[in-house]
């Protein structure tokens, strides 16, 4: 067996590692649902009986530790470190079987963005396990390692002149730990939104159901839904100001590498190219990812637009970054198109 | 000190500590300039801001999904001919272009525009801020996030000097830098009160990268008036002259001087390419060449991908590669109407060839020649039902073969429309056949000679010579973008990273049971959420009352002693 075929069996083992943690988070979110479903009279009298929205978000703070179940967080917990560990195994062979820094093509972009995503969610959860994080980024990491395995997946190799840079080290290592950390910042995100709309539902009932920004039928409705017995589970992650604050740093730090990605790449497109902006697909994809990210650090600031309505650009955010990595290089064509595919 | 604060800018600093008089609402009629003043309001306001940014977005966007001029020319006047009605309306409306269309400008321009009319005032208020005192210590400090208190033996003015120099103390690491700026306000009563303030490299960050941007793009428009950028084909053993008539293409800012160009000579000697045997992928280009600086004696270089060569103070750049066969041709008299290397561009990774010769220069009244085909550097012959088939196995020259087809008539060369060099002009051009009516292949191989079909002439395959392509760029700007883009991103993560923070501490005499000694209270608030406030504010307060506590007694304790006996 070759360097090659051994790191990419380990890659496989790390892929079924995060299966296995996913499962396990998977059935943590499920225990919580269900003790929170028994409980949630309770929950909605505890609701009622706070005339602050304040009380909801300590409350359930204070309730963090019946609902879980710790069997279900320790195989979590080290079918993560295990797959973590084959993935770092699988990417040091990848780089010695192909002689060079294993940053060059789709497959070994996402397989180290991967490891820099679940890296990540592993020092976020040092002291507290957030389940539905763990499922949202666990669900992303199986899929894209498997997408990775069978779709990307191209034989150890040198790389083109083009590549044969240090650039290759800085700028797409910064490139993938700033789209690993974007991850984790989406779901904490996507976490915040679901806690924050239930925190309102639960709020709006023992007061006249007018709270800030309920407008549209529509949006009452996912209140309404989310605000249900189906949700329950919400009770038991931060508040949506902590999960704010925790998507805000990540994302400021990946938005900070994220503008010495393009800096790089710009300095490195001086080198290569002659050019140092030149509107390639990857420049565009890149610099709209930017944009945006930028937008969501004013809107964070803007009265009117903070909390809820901010976390909406980093879902737009989100989904540019992840466009910028597969549509721009599998779709078109440009001068970033080394996906070898 | 004037708070300026930009339309709908949340900022827990730039509140009042107190609550303001309720004012009613005064709206006078608005004239011309009430107008303008509200525009202006409304373009600095942070909505807007944020509505250019997300526009700025969604703009940039076409230009990944439409050809672009500024990149290839000819995709996009093949996507116009493909599409006659949408084309030319997405032409007019700058699709093509846009990056530098009217639209793309405007938006930009105008965010650039709001962010100088929000920063520039917010630099005067921080400059301000700089040069005075932290702000007063808040009458109630129930309203804060991070709150505390304590009580001790000893005076309130007492107390105050250990808590500024607790504050004042620096950081672990550096100590003799002081953290913090700090205030003391006798409120009257025997009461003391202490403010606070770090953190004012939060919001310099801030300025310095949005400043730092405009500067940018200020750079950016400056290299692009005083750029220039030349692409020259070299064919080995040749060299080019850096003038503008030397170049294929040339490109220049408005502001460009030709007299601005050093006139050096580059010449190719070698160059040097290595594939992957597997694979077929390339590996390394290294172009040997040797440069003449005016007055100098020549040296040589190499330039590589990734390794441009510096050059009369531009960078030479190795853009690509390919083989010039060598060819001579003989008209029909015997005569020699063409002979030198002619660059073939390469269409694929086994470096398939295409390429025109053009024969104009034939002797007598004869008709020009047109050569078209291929250049195949090892070829690999293949028998079908259509009869042999050719193809490239190999990027190396190990078995070089020209396959061509052979046309006669009128090149079209003096007619003055220029022409590209790459493609035949057919129009007054017709293709010769064989016998069986099938278009005639000329097949040739290095050094052999084939006669050209119907007595035309002959051609020889004399060598098969490399060539690159160099593309020289100049511009002086690059430093300036540079330096910008690097102050940009140490503002951003100063204004990130950095905790800005403002405590209080008010010590007032304690009454009753407590009469002598110091109730101490206190508040802080941090810009943004910040985990690290509330245990700063319980290390500065332990760090007040342990220092208080473990001063030796300073003269008579006074009333301080009446605790022990109650």
């Amino acid at each position: 067996m070759t360097t090659g075929d051994l790191s990419t069996l380990l890659v496989w083992g790390a892929a079924t590692a995060f299966t296995i943690a996913l499962i396990a988070y998977s059935v943590d979110l499920a225990r919580i649902a269900e003790r929170s479903q028994k409980r949630v009279p309770e929950a909605v009298l505890a609701g009622a009986s706070a005339s602050r929205p304040a009380t909801a978000i300590s409350g359930s703070e204070a309730q963090s530790a019946p609902g879980r179940s710790p069997r279900a967080e320790g195989i979590a917990r080290s079918t993560t470190v295990l797959g973590l560990v084959l993935l770092f195994g699988g990417i040091v062979l990848r780089g010695i079987a192909a002689g060079r820094w294993p940053t060059a093509n789709m497959y070994e972009f996402t397989i180290v963005g991967v490891f820099v995503a679940v890296l990540v969610l592993t020092i976020v959860q040092r002291r507290r396990v957030i389940a539905f994080v763990g499922v949202v980024v666990m669900g992303l990491a199986v899929l894209a390692l498997v997408l990775a395995l069978n779709a990307f997946y191209i034989q150890a190799d040198q790389v083109q002149p083009a590549l044969q840079s240090y650039w290759l080290i800085i700028h797409v290592g910064v490139a993938i730990t700033a789209t690993g950390i974007f991850t984790v910042a989406f779901a904490a995100s996507v976490l915040q939104v679901l806690r924050s709309f239930r925190e309102e539902a639960l709020t709006a009932v023992d007061g006249p159901a007018v709270t800030v920004g309920s407008t549209s039928p529509r949006s009452d409705r996912f209140r309404r839904w989310v605000g249900g017995p189906k949700f329950g589970w919400l009770e038991q992650v931060p508040g949506s100001r902590e999960l704010e604050a925790m998507s805000f740093r990540l994302n400021a730090i990946a938005f900070v590498l994220w503008t010495l990605t393009l800096i790089g790449g710009a300095i490195w497109a001086e080198h290569a190219w002659g050019r140092y902006w030149g509107w390639d697909p990857k420049e565009v994809g890149t610099f709209v990812a930017w944009v945006v990210y930028a937008a969501y650090l004013h809107a964070r600031t803007t009265r009117g637009w903070s909390g809820r309505r901010a976390s909406y650009f980093v879902f737009v955010g989100y989904a540019v970054v992840l466009a910028n990595f597969t549509v721009v290089n599998l779709v078109v064509t440009g001068k970033h198109s080394y996906s070898g595919i | 000190m004037s708070v300026h604060r930009p339309e709908g800018l949340s900022d827990v600093f730039m509140e009042p500590t107190e609550a303001p008089p309720a004012a009613p609402p005064n709206l006078p009629t608005l004239g011309f300039v009430g107008w303008c003043r509200w525009a202006w309001r409304q373009l600095t306001s942070m909505r807007v801001a944020l509505l250019l940014l997300m526009l700025l977005a969604v703009a940039a966007v076409p230009g990944t999904v439409w050809p672009q001029r500024a990149q290839d020319t000819a995709k996009v006047a093949t996507y116009i001919s493909d599409h006659p009605t949408t084309g030319p309306w997405l032409d007019r409306l700058g699709f093509f272009d846009v990056y530098s269309s009217v639209w793309f400008s405007a938006i930009y321009l105008l965010l650039f525009v709001s962010l100088v009319g929000c920063i520039l005032p917010r630099t005067k208020v921080h400059l301000a801020g700089v040069r005075g005192r932290p702000p007063r210590a808040p009458r109630r400090f129930t309203r804060f996030p991070a709150q505390g208190s304590g009580l001790v033996d000893a005076a309130p003015s007492q107390v105050a000097d250990d808590a500024v120099a607790v504050l004042r103390g620096g950081w672990r690491w550096l100590p003799f830098v002081p953290t913090y700026r700090v205030d003391t306000r006798d409120e009257g009563d025997g009461t003391v009160s202490v403010s606070a303030e770090r953190g004012y490299l939060r919001e310099t960050g801030n300025l310095v990268f949005h400043l730092a941007l405009v500067g940018l793009l200020i750079s950016v428009a400056t290299g692009q008036v005083l750029h220039y950028r030349g692409q020259a084909i070299v064919v080995q053993g040749r060299g080019f002259a850096n003038a503008q008539v030397d170049y294929d293409t040339f490109e220049q800012g408005t502001a460009f001087t030709p007299s601005s160009l050093v006139p050096f000579t580059l010449r190719l000697d070698e160059f040097e390419s290595r594939f992957d045997p597997d694979t077929l992928q390339s590996r390394d280009f290294t172009a040997h060449v040797t440069l003449t600086n005016p007055g100098e004696e020549p040296v040589e270089e190499t330039i590589k991908v990734n390794h441009p060569l510096d050059a009369g103070g531009a960078k030479v750049y190795l853009q690509g590669n390919g083989y010039a066969p060598d060819i001579t041709v003989r008209d029909a008299s015997g005569e020699v109407a063409f002979s030198g290397p002619t660059p073939f561009l390469p269409q694929d990774e086994v470096y398939t060839s295409r390429g025109v010769v053009k024969v104009p220069d034939v002797s007598g009244d004869q008709e020009q020649i047109g050569l078209v085909g291929y250049l195949l550097p090892t070829v690999d012959v293949r028998e079908t039902s259509f009869g042999p088939a050719y193809a490239s196995v190999n990027p190396q020259p190990d078995d070089p073969a020209l396959v061509l087809a052979v046309w006669r008539g009128n090149l079209g060369l003096d007619t003055g429309v220029p022409q590209n060099v790459y493609e035949l002009d057919e129009a007054r051009m017709t293709q010769l056949m064989d016998d069986d009516d099938k278009p005639v292949t000329l097949v040739v191989r290095p050094g052999e000679t084939v006669d050209l079909p119907d007595g035309m002439g002959t051609l020889t395959f004399d060598g098969l010579p490399r060539y690159v392509a160099l593309d020289l760029r100049h511009d002086p700007a690059l430093p300036f973008v540079l330096v910008f883009a690097l102050l940009a991103f140490a503002g951003l993560a100063t204004s990130l990273f950095a905790p800005r923070r403002r405590l209080w501490l008010r010590l007032s005499p304690g009454a009753g049971e407590d009469a002598g000694r110091t109730v101490v209270t206190a508040a802080g608030l941090a810009r943004g959420d910040d985990v690290g406030l509330q245990p700063e504010l319980d290390r500065v307060l332990t760090d007040t009352l342990t220092r208080t506590a473990d001063r030796p007694p300073a003269a008579p304790r006074g009333p301080t002693s009446g605790d022990a006996t109650p």
